[in-house]
């Protein structure tokens, strides 16, 4: 959504955890107090990767109720897009940055009478900031965490501590596993299932919860929405004469905006209508993201809603 | 302390900013500045839509300087609200897992109100120990945040008690938002008794023709992507007689026979154009969103002060559909209404917008 406020910070640390994941801690640039967030909650993180913009959501895992800073940590992942390798290879103590709000999708539902958590690998980190919230309200939990082996396995040590009788560790090498059958058939009833860990443990902890007439809303799965990154094009204002590019940071409103025509809002995500324009060409593809137009006109591409939507791999003509 | 205020009041206390006022009784209400309303037709005809916006600081001298509107109805409406909770306690309810929304309420609210308004209100903050000061309503409260065993009420009903505008909040599960919590006041004719514990679709039920629009589909999809830090706002309206705040089903016999009391003589006093400003919070601690209905009452006669605003309510009022009309309960006096009006619509264009000047 464009025109939302960011969070400007600060890097106040960086600290390994392990062989794969490091710990970021941020801070707001002007010394004030972060916004308090809810246990689950993630940030997505903006990099500018040697020009490449890049926007990647990581789980706070700090405590919800510390404004002081946000904690994150991030697994390297050399396959990957290169959000991770950015943030280990390049991130240093003192360097700027911009997050956004809190974003939680992955909340704890507060009539639960039990918190069942699994948790596999770089998972953990959306149940830590859980756990420091419900230790706080005394909510019960049980925490089963898998991971390859102990030196992987990030802030188990603290938990275990922590929480001797409700944190379960399992280790890959050792050929454990968890006994979900037995795990799910002994929870009392208004207990929520939370997991969040690789797609195919998730795929499989729901699959068993659901065979067992576990009701629907009581299962939650953490998935990262990871918000469009926009690429660059260009428009041509047919009415006004303008030709414009719409940077990757930019929403096609703004950048319409910024060339000095106006151009009708109201909602500017993508809901209320008023932005509605008729597209008069389009060479590439048009990218819709509002909630306003038929599945129906969007297939058809004689509109759109510059508030969110975009267009990539060629020249887009609009009246405007 | 308790929250019996004293409302001793003396002219000259804050400059004589408060107006000591009734909505109900006397029905002394009144508008010192008519220009301040809040108009909510920016065109000269009116239809449902997903009128939603920013709800970012507006102009100077308007209902939308500040992110919380403090006006000079400020303390009448809470002895208001304190009357009707003392004679019916459930227009104020919480279930028990909303709590930590409510103090996500009230900790909005308390930074608000003491960043923009530092002559009225005061917190100060160390740690989870607060103090915050409401100098209007002679408040001076020590308290640990969080703790709800150290306030007079638990924390939503604490801090609505020294809030205009009805509140409710919205816990987020299964896709939807269900009205876990709520106070209502002020109200146009909906029970908080009967809707908490409904979702979106549920409360809004009754509403006529903005279902089959998607109107209410849209404004969902729109909500449950509400980013704390980026609240939004819009309008609702009605008409109501006489200038009164709470008009509940539950008090339908109170205030229903009023309408019948209008006349060509006395419409422009007793006819009052009700406008609500609501607003919308993602709130941080709880995830839960909060929804503001600011409820501000202008008569008729204060409303054809400003001529652009007289021309356009008789052509919004005229040309109304008659389901929302019915709905909003006026159609009986409609005709009564056009024909008031008409005196103060000489058939001149209207500019677009919604302020006075524009
Ligand atoms: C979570 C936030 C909201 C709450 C708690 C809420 C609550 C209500 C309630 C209680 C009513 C009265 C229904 C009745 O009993 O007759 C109502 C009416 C209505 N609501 Fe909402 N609403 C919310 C958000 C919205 C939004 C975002 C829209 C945007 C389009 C909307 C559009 C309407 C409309 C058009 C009516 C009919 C109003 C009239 O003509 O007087 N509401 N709402
Ligand atoms: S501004 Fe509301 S849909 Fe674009």
């Amino acid at each position: 959504m464009s025109g939302v406020a960011k969070l400007a910070v600060r890097v106040a640390d960086v600290v390994p955890v392990n062989d794969l994941v490091t710990r970021f801690r941020f801070e707001a640039r002007d010394g004030s107090l972060l916004p308090a967030f809810s246990g689950g909650a993630h940030t997505v993180v903006e990099m500018d990767d040697h020009g490449t913009r890049r926007l990647n959501p990581y789980s706070l895992m700090s405590d919800p109720g510390d404004r002081s800073g946000y904690e994150i940590s991030v697994r390297r992942d050399d396959a990957g897009r290169g959000g991770s390798l950015f943030m280990h290879r390049h991130v240093r103590p003192g360097m700027e940055m911009v997050l956004s709000h809190p974003v939680n999708l992955f909340g704890l539902d507060s009539r639960a009478r039990k918190y069942l958590m699994i948790a596999g690998g770089i998972g953990i980190t959306p149940f830590l900031s859980q756990i420091a919230q419900l230790s706080r309200t005394g909510g019960r939990f049980e925490l089963h965490y898998a991971a390859r082996n102990p030196a992987l396995g990030s802030y188990m040590d603290r938990l275990q501590a922590a929480h001797p009788d409700r944190v379960q560790c399992y280790f890959d090498d050792d050929g454990q596993q968890i006994d979900l059958a037995r795990v799910l058939s002994r929870q009392p009833i208004g207990t929520h299932l939370y997991v969040c860990g690789p797609k195919g443990m998730i795929a499989w902890v729901l699959g068993t919860a659901e065979r067992m007439g576990w009701p629907p809303q009581s299962l939650h799965s953490e998935e990262f929405i990871a918000p469009p990154v926009g690429q660059p094009f260009t428009v041509e204002l047919a009415a006004s004469g303008h030709t414009l590019n719409v940077g990757a940071a930019q929403s096609l409103l703004e950048a319409i905006e910024a060339s000095g025509v106006d151009a009708p809002y109201l909602c500017r995500g993508g809901a209320c209508g008023q932005c509605e324009t008729k597209v008069i060409r389009c060479d590439g593809q048009l990218l819709h993201n509002d909630h306003w137009l038929t599945p129906e006109e969007q297939a058809e591409g004689r509109k759109i809603m510059p508030c969110v939507s975009r267009a990539a791999g060629g020249t887009l003509v609009i009246d405007r | 302390m308790s929250l019996d205020y004293k409302f001793a009041f003396s002219p000259d206390h804050f400059d004589g900013f408060f107006r000591d006022e009734t909505f109900r009784g006397d029905f002394t209400y009144r508008n010192t500045d008519p220009r301040r309303f809040p108009f909510p037709f920016d065109r000269d005809d009116y239809m449902y839509a997903v009128n939603i916006e920013p709800h970012v600081p507006g102009r100077k001298g308007t209902a939308f300087e500040h992110l919380l509107d403090v006006d000079e109805h400020y303390i009448a409406e809470m002895t208001d609200r304190a009357k009707v909770l003392a004679e019916d306690p459930l227009r104020c309810q919480s279930l028990p897992h909303m709590e930590l929304a409510g103090w996500d309420v009230l900790e909005l609210i308390m930074e608000a109100k003491a960043r923009d308004y530092p002559q009225w209100f005061s917190l100060e903050r160390d740690g989870n120990r607060w103090r915050w000061i409401n100098r209007p309503l002679g408040i001076d409260e020590s308290f640990t945040f969080l703790d709800a065993s150290t306030l007079p009420y638990g924390p939503f009903e604490y801090i609505m008690r020294q809030t205009q505008g009805d509140w409710t909040l919205q816990d987020e599960r299964e896709g939807t938002l269900w009205m876990d919590a709520g106070i209502a006041t002020s109200q146009a004719d909906w029970s908080l008794d009967f809707d908490i514990g409904m979702n979106f679709h549920e409360w809004h039920a009754p509403v006529p023709m903005a279902h089959e629009k998607g109107i209410f589909d849209r404004a969902l999809k729109f909500l449950l992507k509400l980013q704390h830090g980026a609240p939004v706002r819009r309008f609702n309206w009605t008409m109501t007689v006489n200038p009164l705040l709470d008009t509940a089903p539950e008090t339908y016999p109170k205030w229903g026979t009023m309408k019948t009391s209008v006349t060509p003589e006395n419409i422009g006093r007793k006819q009052h154009l009700r406008v609500e400003l609501q607003s919308l919070y993602r709130l941080p601690r709880s995830n839960a969103i909060a929804f503001d209905i600011r409820c501000y009452l202008a008569s008729f006669d204060e409303i054809v002060t400003v001529p652009k605003w007289g021309r356009r309510l008789h052509r919004v009022v005229r040309d109304l559909p008659e389901e929302l009309a019915t709905y909003k309960g006026f159609i009986r006096n409609r005709p009564l209404m056009v024909e008031w009006l008409s005196q103060y619509d000489d058939g001149a264009p209207t500019s677009s917008g919604w302020f006075a000047d524009d």
